[in-house]
């Protein structure tokens, strides 16, 4: 019998082992509809990744959407004085428009969300479960992770306003260094800050290193919270053996309405985006109202189906070939080979598109080879 | 190996020209003939020529780990890579430039062609301007000539070009330069390699 790492693709293959992993640390399945209220989304764009969302009205002509996110419609149905902890993992398909090709995509997305009271355990949990997710799919990762604090924090020492902070943020996360004193300098910020916030947004290395390498620009309240909370993780990471591939990068950076706290994305060599992406959202539930915290992350599962997917050869072990044989000495070939443990296409006249070991053709009083492959 | 995507044309050999200068060389570069891609394995570089708006595109997908794309280029398609290094060449500027007896009213609609509509976009709506975009491909300088469009938004080198078809700049926008663009992932996996190459051109960079 042939095993099922042949009959799965690449992403399938991660949903089942990504779902096993989130079940062993308690996390329980959260399901939902395809479709939410478009107010929902209208009054948080901005956390959405894409701003297009697909609409349709239903019977009653309210406006619906086809559902862009999951987080949001996971966090809205978290009352506002809860004070547990919920553990849940989804996997859910989600729809983005594209602005370049004026069209729409179906994505499979899967993912978990911690909210409620998170506590240092908690948040190091879903950071640790963040690596773990990227190590089941492919040992050659990397997690980067920063703090949106640490610049949160300098940008209150630099004195740059809220209307500009997105600008600044734009050139930390191109690591465009030019840029960023460019602005810095024209808007009269002392040179040492200036200094600190160009050398943490060149800088890329491993967490436990950059801890060190920056512990001397860690300056003020905001900033030292930051640091020590990082540290934590880190301490923890080590303690999980996950360390050696996480980094610190400061040009991972979030909308500053939404995250607050931790934030990272998790990349896997051979495909160039980042195929996961999390942080800590508390901003987000004290919008809606809430007053607790969350830590999550997705997996953008469509990203893999490209991922390492030339390993089969062949489509099928046997093309056979039949002309006017009975049906009963069709099926009795077919039966044979399918026990043999190979997979069979049979058809009246060889497909050539398909990719195939072996040719075969059935002749009076057996099977004949008319092609190998191999 | 690293990839490198170079802009068709002279920016793209005068950067070519930088890189070889840092020790990245790749003889059959120079050779004259009709090849696209170009390999010098020793030095682990293989350079390709594409066309000079699609840099950013081979660069955001990982076809290219590296690459040499304008400022405009950026600005107008805000892909989602690392500007790693300004090269300081190609040196220009994006520019509003109309007919030079030009009167801007604000009481219509301003008619803009260019072949930047993202960047004009943007321009504009920071003056909450309303403005009628007209996307050309080239040769932008006879919109207004012809009475297709009020002004252009286009680059601007020596003004030349503007000043030979009576026209003139009118408002500058934003400077331009060459920059060193890298795909995010390719910075995290080959990070050694790529902070060598920067390393290398830093050194040539004339500020």
């Amino acid at each position: 019998m042939s095993s099922l790492t042949n009959v799965f693709r690449n992403d399938e293959k991660a949903l089942y082992s990504l779902r096993e992993l989130y079940r062993t640390y308690g996390y329980t399945q959260y399901k939902m509809g395809k479709f939410e209220e478009y107010d929902l989304y209208s009054h948080n764009k901005n956390f959405l990744i894409s701003e297009n969302i697909l609409t349709f009205t239903d019977t009653n002509g309210k406006l619906m959407a086809l559902k862009p996110d999951v987080t949001l419609s996971i966090v809205k149905n978290i009352s506002s004085d809860d004070t547990s902890t919920h553990k849940v993992y989804y996997n859910e398909n989600v729809y983005r428009t594209s602005a370049e090709s004026h069209g729409f995509k179906e994505i499979m997305q899967t993912g978990l969300e911690c909210v409620g009271t998170i506590d240092k355990f908690a948040e190091s949990e879903v950071i640790t479960l963040a690596v773990k997710s990227l190590d089941s799919i492919s040992n050659d990762y990397i997690l980067d992770i920063s703090h949106m604090g640490l610049l949160e924090g300098l940008l209150d020492a630099a004195g740059i306003e809220n209307a500009e902070r997105n600008s600044v943020l734009g050139f930390v996360k191109a690591k465009n260094i030019t840029a960023l004193k460019r602005i810095l300098q024209s808007r009269g910020v002392e040179d040492s800050i200036e200094n600190v916030l160009c050398e943490m947004t060149k800088s890329y290395l491993p967490l436990n290193t950059a801890l060190q390498s920056i512990a001397a620009f860690i300056n003020g309240e905001k900033m030292q919270a930051a640091y020590s909370e990082l540290c934590g993780i880190c301490e923890a990471l080590e303690v999980y053996g996950l360390c050696e591939k996480v980094n610190f990068d400061f040009s991972v950076v979030n909308d500053f309405n939404y995250y607050a706290g931790v934030i990272f994305k998790g990349f896997i060599n051979g495909i160039p985006d980042s195929v996961l992406s999390g942080g800590r959202y508390d901003r987000l539930l004290w919008k809606m109202g809430k007053k607790c915290g969350a830590i999550g992350f997705a997996v953008y599962l469509d990203r893999l189906e490209r991922f390492g997917s030339e390993n089969t050869e062949y489509d099928v072990d046997i093309m056979l070939e039949y002309g006017n044989e009975s049906e009963k000495d069709v099926i009795k070939a077919v039966k044979e080979i399918v026990s043999s443990g190979m997979t069979v296409k049979a058809v009246r006249r060889a497909d050539k598109s398909v990719r195939y070991r072996q040719l075969k053709k059935i002749v009076k009083g057996g099977i004949q080879i008319l092609e190998t492959n191999d | 190996m690293i990839n490198i995507a170079l802009p068709k044309g002279r920016l793209g050999e005068k950067a070519y020209a930088m890189l070889e200068a840092a020790g990245y060389e790749c003889n059959s570069i120079k050779e004259q003939n009709r090849k696209l891609i170009f390999e010098n394995p020793e030095k682990g570089v293989r350079y390709f020529w594409v066309k000079p708006s699609d840099v950013v595109i081979y660069v955001e997908r990982g076809a290219a780990d590296i690459g040499i794309a304008g400022k405009d280029i950026i600005l107008e398609y805000s892909p989602d890579i690392y500007e790693l290094e300004d090269l300081g060449i190609g040196k220009c500027r994006m520019a509003v430039a109309a007919k030079k007896d030009f009167c801007d009213r604000r009481d219509r609609t301003l008619r803009v062609a260019t072949k930047f509509p993202n960047i004009a976009r943007s321009f504009y709506s920071k003056q909450s301007r309303e403005i009628d975009i007209i996307k050309l491909n080239g040769s932008i300088e006879i919109a207004p000539i012809l009475g297709l469009s009020d002004v252009i938004v286009d680059i601007v080198e020596t003004g030349k070009t503007l000043y030979e078809n009576d026209l003139e700049p009118k408002q500058d926008i934003v400077d331009i330069s060459a920059i060193l663009v890298a795909n995010k992932v390719s910075y995290k996996f080959k990070n050694a390699e790529i902070n060598a190459i920067c390393e290398g051109i830093r050194k040539n960079i004339t500020k």
